[in-house]
């Protein structure tokens, strides 16, 4: 009936997880009261849960991010207080078991739960602003993806307490992720949750893709669009170029482990390295997916906060395209110590260099828009700073580890945990957390407290640098990645050095959350009410802060890069008035598929991990009748009757003659 | 090219040298602990030869890249300084957004260091391909390591012997160490010799090492491999001939033997810091036979033949083999 579920798959005995699970439980049941106090139900349901709205959705996502950074970084103290005790001999407070589930957990979490949410987040909030357009090209998919994404996340937070999560390290090499080495349903999680979450993500692909190039406005050319709409165009190639190939090795997996294939396993044929391949082929683009529009903010806060065109727009374009086809053709750097000979060893080596190139030429363009510039140092443009350096440390020991020979002492070991975090932190969340406070006020209408920011900023800054600076030395000492204790002691001061990092970016981390509650309370004080906060150079700041949600009530025109600020340079500067006539605007209806069919997502996944076949059965044939629904309903737009458009407008135009 | 080669290690060992300064001077203040423990650091105090040239490799290839590296800090910080906002005397031209001599020097200065980069790389990764024997007057020796949930397991094919958690190798000569795994994929490797190599199942994979100077190293799996991988350790010893061949006599001299459809079965069983263990007789292919205990299923698909078992047998499927 229940398959493999049973009372005994919750850790009762696990008092960490337990405290835990207590306090999700009291999170959960506050809010849902307060929901009820408030009778906010409703509200919630149509304006949040079933909305097409691409900036409701832009917000959901960091929301989702924000949360899973919290979970994700109670695994990273956990691991740093583990590896700052469990020296020579010691074993710590967690024991193999469990901290193995923690590495695993944390790197999946911050990939695809955090650093991807708030990625496509941002893009979901910034692009159709900046290409003035009034939603994506496939608003249902938007949410979709979303609820996909969701689901995923639903998944991951549920083996917590129900069963236990992989003990593989995030990309579940095979065979130790086949059913022989792994038979727990901690593997399954792990398919599961990405396999869904992944498919709400190559939709996004898809959807941004389509978008960008289908519905930029009058003018638009490929070659005046914002640099942050380049860097997520070339995102979501790479998306829908590498995400398939995600999708189809989990299934491969899945294979092995339910209906006993081998395409992985160490006898009957299978190959290992056939796996490792394949998701280092999706693996590696990966990173490009996460750090191209990252690039993209820190190109348009440098630009804004200098008040300066950006240096080198179209070198700017061609580095990030090289980057996006490079980024398919260096997988093999990740294995190098598998065995391969010196020729292929020296091919991916020299193909992954050759990235620094054009992203060496990126760091020189954002110095020289500096240069002769008059800089603001507002809170994104110390993330950008911070990055620049930082990022520049991370891609040196980045070509280090690519060169093979270097590789095989180096692989494996903490360098390479140094390294990506190196690149992780220092560059996409700092870019994330820059575009944050940068498109924050169009989002609400009110800027972020800047005070609070910069602590946030200065913790993280200090706090990175004193977390993962030990650990390249270490690394000459030794020492490997993934080890729950070892035996020289000589190695605990370094450990204890990162823990205090650790701590210094959990204070970060608590800044941010101050952060924003301290802007919601003095939200009157930090009004935007122009739209145009920070003197902005592109679309989005000519929309209203926040946009109606058909965004611009006259599609605007462009004739150049930068194109707000250049309506601002036109004689007589740019007006906000209220123009003399209104059009009917066609805009897409919510939806209550999109949720439904996460919600099925959930139930189909959990049933299938938990090898409950009757509710599988159900949960997958919820999400297709759902989906058939979807198909057959025609009834999926309207018109917003100029009449309305123009009410909307004279109230926005009136606020702002009020301010004036 | 080779020249150029020269120079460039030549230029690495200048590099080093002003290099453990800087790098003694991080270390006192932040790893005093570990430097007055005596216990030098594996990668940049090797006792190996492929050691020794990854070491310098390393450093010549950070000193490659500090040339713009410290560049852009020196700038970044230079110009936020400069330029910043209340600065009203530096000159500020908000329409610039060019310049055909920076762009040739911006995509120029990386391409000069990255073809640089380049040239060092294709020869390294001949040089120090770990599946090149290493020249040498003395006569290369043969270990096999087998990485087992969680244990390795080396047998002296030439002697004749196995042990657990143990190896002995003489000073001063090579050994190819050909490495596999009769579990999950792990990596074999000894950080004071040099390289490393996975270790998978099926695969014949290997690493030529050598020791050069005496002393017992720590080796262990680097790749994640399940529960006890934290405590997959090893001592690797480099000894004298007379002490590796006293090593080989306490051995022999143990009343244990290993086969593989015997005792083998009991051992590739998980456990955790499993002690050291001695073999005193070990059948002469058991490594092949571990390795070939994996090529399972092949009769019925792609060896439809009649030798299939033999042919397999004889010819390991080759980790190399398949690049």
């Amino acid at each position: 009936m229940f398959g493999k579920l049973s009372l005994d798959s919750i850790p009762f005995h696990e008092p960490i997880i337990m405290v835990t699970v207590a306090a999700i439980a009291f999170g959960a049941a506050t809010v849902v009261g307060l929901l009820t106090y408030f009778r906010k139900w409703g509200y919630l349901w149509r304006e949040w849960i079933t909305s097409i709205d691409h900036k409701k959705l832009g917000i959901m996502y960091f929301l989702v991010a924000l949360v899973m950074l919290i979970r994700g970084f109670a695994d990273a103290i956990m691991m740093r207080t583990q590896q700052a005790i469990a020296a020579g001999g010691a074993e710590g407070y967690l024991p193999p078991h469990h901290y193995d589930q923690i590495f695993t957990a944390h790197g999946v979490i911050m990939i695809f739960f955090v650093a991807m949410p708030m990625v496509i987040g941002l893009m979901n909030l910034v692009v159709p602003l900046q290409i003035g357009a009034r939603d994506v090209a496939f608003p249902f998919m938007n949410n979709l993806s979303f609820w996909l994404t969701a689901a995923g996340v639903v998944l991951v937070n549920l083996s917590l307490f129900v069963g236990e999560f992989a003990k593989t390290g995030w990309l579940a090499y095979a065979p130790l992720s086949g059913i022989k080495y792994s038979p727990d349903v901690g593997v399954d999680y792990w398919i599961w949750a990405l396999q869904i979450s992944g498919i709400g993500t190559t939709l996004t692909g898809i959807n941004f893709f389509v978008t960008i190039l289908k519905m930029r406005t009058k003018g638009m050319t490929m070659f005046r669009m914002p640099i942050f709409t380049w860097t997520s165009l070339c995102a979501n190639v790479l998306i829908i170029a590498s995400f398939p190939i995600l999708t189809v090795t989990i299934a491969l997996l899945t294979l092995d482990r339910y209906l006993g294939f081998h395409f992985f396993t160490n006898d009957m044929g299978g190959n290992m390295m056939m796996y490792v391949n394949l998701i280092w082929a999706w693996g590696h683009p990966e990173v490009y997916i996460l750090i191209l529009p990252a690039f993209g903010v820190f190109s348009e806060v440098i630009a804004t906060f200098t008040k300066k065109r950006l240096f080198g727009y179209k070198t700017m374009v061609w580095a990030t395209v090289a980057i996006t086809i490079l980024s398919f053709v260096v997988w093999l750097h990740h294995f190098f110590t598998m065995g391969a000979g010196a020729n292929v060893n020296a091919f991916f080596g020299i193909t992954t260099m050759i990235i620094a190139i054009p992203t060496g030429v990126k760091i020189f363009n954002w110095l020289f828009t500096m240069y002769r510039g008059r800089i603001q140092f507002t809170s994104p443009v110390l993330w950008t700073i911070g990055f620049i350096i930082t990022f520049t440390l991370g891609g040196m020991t980045g070509v280090m580890l690519a060169v093979p020979g270097a590789n095989f002492v180096l692989h494996n070991s903490l360098f390479v945990i140094a390294h990506f975090h190196n690149v992780i932190i220092g560059g996409v969340v700092f870019g994330m957390l820059a575009g944050l406070t940068f498109w924050f006020p169009k989002a609400f209408g009110f800027t972020l407290n800047e005070k609070w920011g910069k602590r946030s900023f200065w913790c993280w800054l200090v706090g990175f640098y004193m977390a993962f600076m030990p650990l390249y030395a270490l690394s000459f000492f030794g020492a490997m990645r993934r080890m729950q204790s070892y035996e020289p002691t000589a190695w605990q001061p370094l450990m204890i050095v990162a823990w205090v990092g650790a701590v210094i970016i959990a204070m970060g981390i608590a800044c941010l959350v101050i952060q924003i509650v301290v802007s919601v309370k003095d939200r009157e004080q930090n009004r935007d009410l122009t739209g145009d906060p920070w003197d902005g150079r592109t679309l989005e700041w000519a929309a209203a802060s926040p946009p109606a949600h058909y965004n611009f009530a006259h599609l605007p025109t462009v004739s150049s890069i930068d194109a707000f600020w250049e309506m601002k340079q036109q004689p007589g500067g740019f007006k906000r008035e209220l123009a003399s006539k209104f059009e009917d605007i066609h805009m897409p209806k919510n939806t209550t598929e999109g949720p439904l069919m996460g919600l099925f997502s959930i139930i189909f996944g959990f049933a299938l991990i938990w090898h409950i076949w009757w509710l599988a059965i159900v949960g997958g044939l919820g999400i297709f009748i759902t989906f058939m629904f979807r198909i057959f309903n025609n009834d999926t737009d309207y018109y917003v009757d100029a009449a309305e458009v123009e009410k909307i407008e004279r109230a926005y135009y009136k606020r702002l003659e009020v301010q004036v | 090219m080779l020249q150029g080669r020269k120079a460039f290690l030549h230029w690495g060992r200048e590099m080093r040298k002003r290099n453990s300064l800087k790098y003694l001077s991080v270390m006192t203040w932040l790893g005093a602990p570990l430097l007055l423990s005596g216990c030098g650091s594996a990668l940049m105090d090797p006792s190996g030869e492929v050691g020794q040239g990854l070491k310098s490799l390393i450093i010549t290839a950070f000193g490659l890249m500090l040339i713009v590296v410290i560049p852009v800090i020196v700038m970044t910080i230079l110009f936020a300084w400069k330029y910043r906002g209340t600065n009203l005397a530096a000159k500020y031209t908000p329409n610039w957004e060019h310049s055909n001599v920076i762009e040739v020097f911006v995509w120029a200065i990386p391409c000069v260091i990255i073809l640089f980069l380049a040239i060092l790389t294709w020869q390294t990764s001949h040089e120090y391909d770990p599946h090149k024997p290493i020249a040498s007057d003395e006569e290369t020796m043969t270990i096999d390591a087998v990485s087992l949930d969680w244990k390795w397991l080396f047998i002296y094919p030439e002697q004749g012997v196995a042990s657990v958690n143990e190896l002995a190798m003489p000073v001063d000569r090579p050994v190819h160490f050909r490495v596999t795994s009769a579990t999950v994929m792990n990596s074999f490797m000894i950080p004071s010799l040099g390289s490393q190599i996975y270790a998978m199942a099926g695969m014949d994979n290997d690493v030529y090492l050598e020791g050069n100077e005496i002393g017992t190293y720590r080796g262990r799996s680097t790749n994640y491999s399940g529960e006890g991988f934290s405590e997959m350790l090893f001592d690797a010893h480099v000894t004298s001939e007379e002490n590796f061949d006293a090593w080989i006599d306490e051995v022999r001299g143990s009343s244990e033997s290993l086969t593989f459809e015997g005792n083998y079965q009991d051992l590739a069983e998980p456990s955790i810091a499993h002690p050291i263990e001695h073999f005193s007789e070990v059948p002469s292919d058991l490594y092949e036979q571990i390795v070939g205990s994996f090529h399972t299923g092949g009769e019925s698909s792609h060896h439809a033949g009649s030798h299939a078992d033999q042919e397999e047998q004889s010819m390991p499927m080759s980790a190399q083999a398949a690049e």
